[in-house]
């Protein structure tokens, strides 16, 4: 068991020996610009690219003329929400999203704010899915795109996508998808769920950084897009650059892997991720699960531990990669905007720990997480104030705390 | 993040957890910070009231390690000081022995916050002579 234990794989995940593999011709022997058409190193990137092209299609159900290759699912997102935007400015300005998606996406809405468009933030459900009554109401002759992530990075929450996509289709809205933690995860298809426009990025599947996709329907109806990149005029004019062929030979190779082993791995991650969970609540009180456990992706385990601060719990299990929803881990001093959304309170956000198991994860492994982060919130309660208050049957809502 | 050693060996082993008599004239107890702030300190004093030295001080922490680490030296510089002593402590002075980086600079002004409470709750005790059950948090 190598340490730190990585339960980070929301973050990023360790690129898969066998996507490594693929990639490595690209950059020596066949280093070629998949743009040079007349000649054998051109021609060698262009298959690389166009075999790639293909396996993501296969693992989303598309036509490999609709995959557009980007650095990553910020440009994705970037680009799906701003093409859009410009493309379709005669038919109208509102875009509805919600509160819970990536910055990615939230920010590249208040960019559109600024330029004019109107944006509806629709609010969650306590288990962190949207209304689609909701929805279907927020819906104007204005609207022009919905973006709904498919599985959420924090809490792992999968929306009710196909849903979304018929109300979309219904109403005649474009209907984009930040699917990052969904592809390769759980089984995505763009035609039974009716989505137009997808972001994928390679790192979240065992793939490189730096290569991602944008998933653009060429079929009813048939996607347009504002270039937000100007050049060469690559990827059928909507994203120049010169490609990069080996993130995007990794990609590929990622994607096909992630299709073959998609059903034995998801089974295998759910009972390693039930198991942490079961051996957590059997041996500690006042733990909470954020977001539903029904509609969740089978690597995700987010929970909150009541009266232990989550970055001092970070710091007890230092040989454990995880991250928190607690503002200390961040910048800004603000708990997770993500379980804010769901209503939390800002007490149980700063105490949550977001577990997200891999490829390479174990069960030996998943037993000493469990183990350590039992060991270790018992040693925090026995020095939290709040916890000792509990104990003593105080009503902690009801304590006049002083502000600082 | 990196911590400073300091910070993990106050970490890794507390100084002083626990838990005075708060109903006890001699003892003071500050409680500061609030649970939607991350950050909630306890921090006790025992005085004995004849020569004013604090002769014990206790804490419980809810909050990142910096936060437990300045509690933590807050009830080890307590020991041993006297009450207007103890009062002379400053931030600064918890900022500087932690290496605290700026952004937990206010894990240092809780702890200050927190040894004035106690002393003032400990003060407010002896002039009033009785209460006991005055205790805020």
């Amino acid at each position: 068991m190598s340490k730190p234990i990585y339960f980070d794989n929301h973050a990023t995940t360790p690129v898969d020996p066998r996507v490594l593999e693929a990639m490595l011709p690209y950059f020596s022997d066949n280093f070629g610009n998949a743009a040079s058409r007349n000649h054998a190193y051109g021609w060698a990137a262009e298959d690389a690219v166009e075999k790639s092209r293909k396996q993501i299609a296969s693992l989303v159900g598309a036509n490999s003329k609709e995959i557009v290759f980007t650095s990553g699912a910020t440009e994705s997102n970037n680009l799906a929400l701003k093409g859009v935007a410009e493309m379709y400015a005669e038919k109208g300005n509102h875009i509805i999203t919600a509160a819970t998606e990536h910055k990615a996406v939230l920010d590249t809405c208040k960019h559109l704010e600024k330029k004019g468009c109107r944006i509806t933030y629709l609010p969650l459900k306590g288990d962190g899915l949207i209304d689609l009554d909701m929805l279907r109401d927020s819906i104007t002759d204005k609207t022009i795109l919905i973006s709904i992530m498919y599985a959420n990075n924090e809490i792992g929450v999968l929306q009710p996508i196909k849903e979304i996509g018929k109300i979309a289709k219904e109403k005649g809205v474009l209907f984009h998808s930040d699917a990052v933690q969904a592809v390769g995860k759980v089984p995505v298809n763009v035609i039974e769920d009716s989505i137009d426009l997808m972001s994928i990025t390679a790192h979240k599947i065992y793939g490189p950084k730096g290569a991602g996709a944008l998933y653009v329907r060429r079929k009813s109806p048939r996607v347009q897009l504002t270039a937000q990149m100007d050049g060469g005029g690559h990827e059928r004019g909507m994203r120049s650059g010169t490609l990069n062929v080996p993130g995007i030979a990794g990609l590929g190779a990622a994607c096909e892997i992630a299709q073959k082993e998609m059903p034995e791995e998801s089974v295998r991650l759910r009972g390693l991720r039930d198991k942490l969970r079961k051996t957590l609540e059997s041996n500690l009180e006042e733990v909470y699960i954020n977001g539903s456990m029904e509609h969740r992706l089978p690597n995700n385990l987010n929970m909150s531990f009541a009266y232990v601060e989550g970055e001092s719990l970070l710091m007890g299990i230092n040989d454990i990669a995880v991250s928190s929803g607690s503002a200390c881990t961040s910048a800004t001093l603000e708990p997770s905007y993500v379980l804010k959304a769901l209503g939390l309170g800002d007490d149980l956000a700063h105490t949550s720990i977001r577990f997200g198991l891999g490829r390479f994860n174990t069960e030996e492994e998943v037993d000493y997480v469990a183990k350590k982060m039992i060991d270790v919130v018992n040693k925090l309660r026995e020095l939290s104030p709040l916890w000792e208050m509990f104990k003593d049957g105080v009503d902690l809502s009801k304590v006049q705390w002083t502000a600082h | 993040m990196a911590y400073s050693d300091k910070v993990v060996d106050h970490y890794n082993n507390p100084r002083n957890v626990g838990s005075l008599d708060k109903s006890r004239n001699d003892v003071g107890t500050g409680m500061v910070g609030a649970p939607e702030c991350g950050d909630v300190m306890k921090l006790q004093i025992q005085v004995n009231s004849s020569t004013g030295v604090i002769e014990d001080a206790k804490f419980k922490t809810f909050g990142c390690g910096s936060a437990i680490a300045s509690s933590s030296l807050a009830t080890e510089w307590l020991k041993g000081k006297t009450v207007d002593e103890a009062m002379e402590i400053k931030n600064t002075d918890i900022v500087n022995e932690l290496t605290l980086p700026p952004v937990k600079i206010h894990c240092s002004v809780l702890a200050e916050d927190a040894i004035k409470a106690a002393i003032n709750d400990y003060r407010t005790k002896q002039g009033a002579g009785v209460s006991a059950e005055t205790v805020s948090h």
